[in-house]
């Protein structure tokens, strides 16, 4: 079988893989080459991320503990403490990043992201009913936190839904969700004892601190079947951004393309959410910048969930070097951060004249 | 031979019944253009030929086989539409716009074939959009950006072609711009062509078959030149005109007639005006 890769005529960067059984792949130059670098930086990142803390190990002693080499003492800190903490920190910063792709590509809004919707306040209320009413421990705490995600999902669909899912009613409904649920977690504290308090503060600003492999596992499983699932349906999602019609009169299946796409992320948002608590703006900048990157219309599922990644990783070494190791939680990092990215966001949106 | 037609479909958004037990055939290989006045369901029509809107009652047939029950995306290799309203992507360029007309030819592990890329040349040629393949579409002007989407929906290479009111916006050289080059493509391409325009004129001049409209039922359909009268004219839309020969074309030309002189007017005739 003989491939040949060669530019598309009149197209500006996209070129197409192609083998004489027919088969043909089109792919975006740029789009490919900004997904391996991001790649390489999340991996990168997560090597450095094992490496710092109170034992720091050298990036060449993580790769050969890692690969199996190592003494007792350097496997005991990367197998058991320090790679748990990575993988879900790349495993959520992806999930968020291809939730916050999906959720803005569908409201067809770059404000349209899980965490603008309500369902990082869904997941707290969950969270929170569980640590003050239940003093729950961990493990009950991410189940409150997946029921709330949930639910909060469930709700916005029932209420948005008219004859179909349109993404401005989405969007409105999401904000009034977000309104009305902070309103009940701003109660639920006032109900909190201070050492509830505490913990729910934690919990609410999201922390890769101390996940061990009982966080992995659960998340590597949904990711597992939801990530596939978005990316299988990316061609008939950039359909979508023009609009119901033009992507009906295609043969898409709208609706349904829709509803499968939305349920996957907000499953998503849930399960990464109650492994690391509503870690804010990864789903809402991730997808931005990469797209950025790219260069490429579409929703840049991929690329968004391997910034997401990188995001993620990268603030939690930063927020280590930076502050110590465990001194700052990695949602205060990435909240300052993201809030200077919507800042800057909407300054040169403002200034092409799209805000 | 028709291979689109509604059969006794009732066209309903809700309980907001639009047209009932209406039927009609698209003859093959005809420009036929659906006119009427506002609010007389030739949009609400279009869509259901279309696909876009399921009948209450009745249906569209296409090829003989209902349409909501064929899969999506082999009625979309028979059937194109260009919507009232796209939205262009941010930042996407016009030959990557017109490519997206190849979607319902392409599957996961066939994304991108020699020929997809021959057809969205020929697509963009034969649309005049060529040189702009690089453009992004925001930069276009109306004329040009109507063309694009034109284009993809040609690069989709269906028989049958649905444009619901594909001129407006545009001014007025863009209309006629866009207006031949659907002449074009319906006389050289041989395709069959189903379009709501505003213009009576522009449809009297244009189609090959004329359906006339109001309050949900057609009125009279045929040849322009056999059925655009005077009083088809008053009947349909409540204007009082003189039809008379297009200097250019020979086709039926409906000139308004001039309003009387103030005082003279009845009421009746001034709310016939008013309408219109």
């Amino acid at each position: 079988m003989r491939t040949t890769v060669k530019p598309g005529q009149g197209t500006k960067q996209a070129g197409a893989l192609r083998t004489r059984g027919g088969l043909s792949l089109r792919l975006d130059r740029r789009a490919v080459v900004v997904g391996l670098v991001l790649l390489a930086l999340a991996l990168a990142a997560g090597v450095a991320l094992i490496g710092s803390g109170d034992y720091p190990l050298t990036p060449a002693e993580v790769l050969a503990t890692l690969t199996g080499g190592g003494d007792a003492g350097q496997t005991f800190i990367v197998q058991d403490l320090r790679l748990p903490r990575v993988l879900v920190g790349l495993l959520v910063g992806a999930a968020f990043g291809t939730a916050g792709a999906v959720f803005q590509t569908v409201s067809r809004n770059p404000l349209g992201s899980p965490d603008v919707l309500g369902f990082a306040q869904g997941s707290s209320v969950g969270a929170l009913v569980a640590i003050v009413y239940f003093q729950a421990g961990t493990v009950a705490v991410a189940a409150g936190a997946v029921v709330g995600g949930l639910a909060t999902g469930l709700a916005i669909f029932l209420l948005a839904w008219q004859r179909g899912i349109h993404g401005y009613r989405f969007v409105l409904v999401g904000i009034g969700a977000s309104a009305m649920l902070y309103a009940m977690v701003l109660y639920l504290m006032t109900k909190a004892n201070i050492v509830e308090a505490t913990r729910a503060t934690t919990w609410m600003t999201g922390s890769l601190n101390g996940r061990d492999w009982d966080q992995v596992w659960p998340l590597a499983a949904v990711c597992a079947v939801c990530l596939p699932l978005v990316l299988l349906n990316g061609r008939p999602l950039r359909m979508l951004e023009m609009g119901d019609d033009a992507a009906y009169a295609l043969g898409v299946r709208v609706d349904r393309v829709r509803v499968l796409v939305l349920l996957a992320a907000v499953v998503l948002v849930a399960a990464a959410t109650a492994a690391a608590g509503p870690i804010s703006f990864v789903a809402l900048t991730a997808p931005q910048l990469a797209r950025r990157l790219t260069r490429s219309p579409g929703p840049n599922l991929l690329p968004a969930a391997l910034m997401g990644a990188l995001l993620l990783v990268a603030a939690d070494w930063a927020s280590q070097r930076l502050f110590g190791a465990d001194q700052l939680p990695v949602g205060v990092l990435t909240g300052v951060l993201g809030g200077g990215y919507l800042l800057w966001l909407l300054a040169t949106e403002r200034k092409a004249g799209r805000v | 031979m028709s291979r689109l037609t509604a059969e006794n479909v009732t066209l309903a958004y809700d309980q907001r019944v639009i047209a009932e037990n209406l039927s009609v055939a698209v003859p093959d290989h005809s420009f036929t253009v659906i006119v009427g006045p506002n609010a007389c369901g030739k949009s609400t029509l279009l869509r259901a030929l279309s696909r876009m809107l399921k009948p209450a009652a009745g249906s569209v047939l296409l090829d003989g086989a209902a349409i909501s029950s064929l899969p999506a995306k082999k009625v979309a290799r028979t059937l194109g539409l260009l919507p009232q309203s796209s939205i262009a992507p941010d930042g996407i360029t016009v030959a990557d716009l017109v490519a997206r007309g190849r979607y319902p030819h392409q599957g996961l592990l066939r994304q991108w074939s020699a020929d997809d890329e021959r057809i969205v040349q020929e697509s963009m040629a034969a649309t005049g959009v060529g040189e702009l393949a690089d453009r992004y579409v925001d930069e276009l002007s109306g004329g040009q950006r109507q063309r694009v989407w034109i284009a993809m929906a040609l690069a989709q290479q269906t028989p049958l072609f649905l444009l619901d009111e594909p001129t407006t916006y545009l001014d007025i050289q863009h209309q006629i711009e866009v207006l031949d080059l659907c002449a074009d493509l319906h006389e050289e391409q041989g395709r069959t062509l189903v379009a709501v325009l505003h213009d009576l004129n522009h449809a009297a001049r244009y189609a090959t078959h004329l359906i006339a409209m109001k309050g949900g039922e057609i009125v009279a359909q045929g040849a322009p030149g056999d059925i655009v009268t005077a009083e088809l004219v008053e009947r349909v839309f409540g204007l009082k005109c003189q039809v008379i020969d297009d200097p250019e074309t020979g086709t039926p030309l409906v000139v308004p007639a001039a309003r009387a002189p103030r005082g003279s007017r009845r009421p009746a005739e001034r709310t016939a005006t008013a309408a219109t």
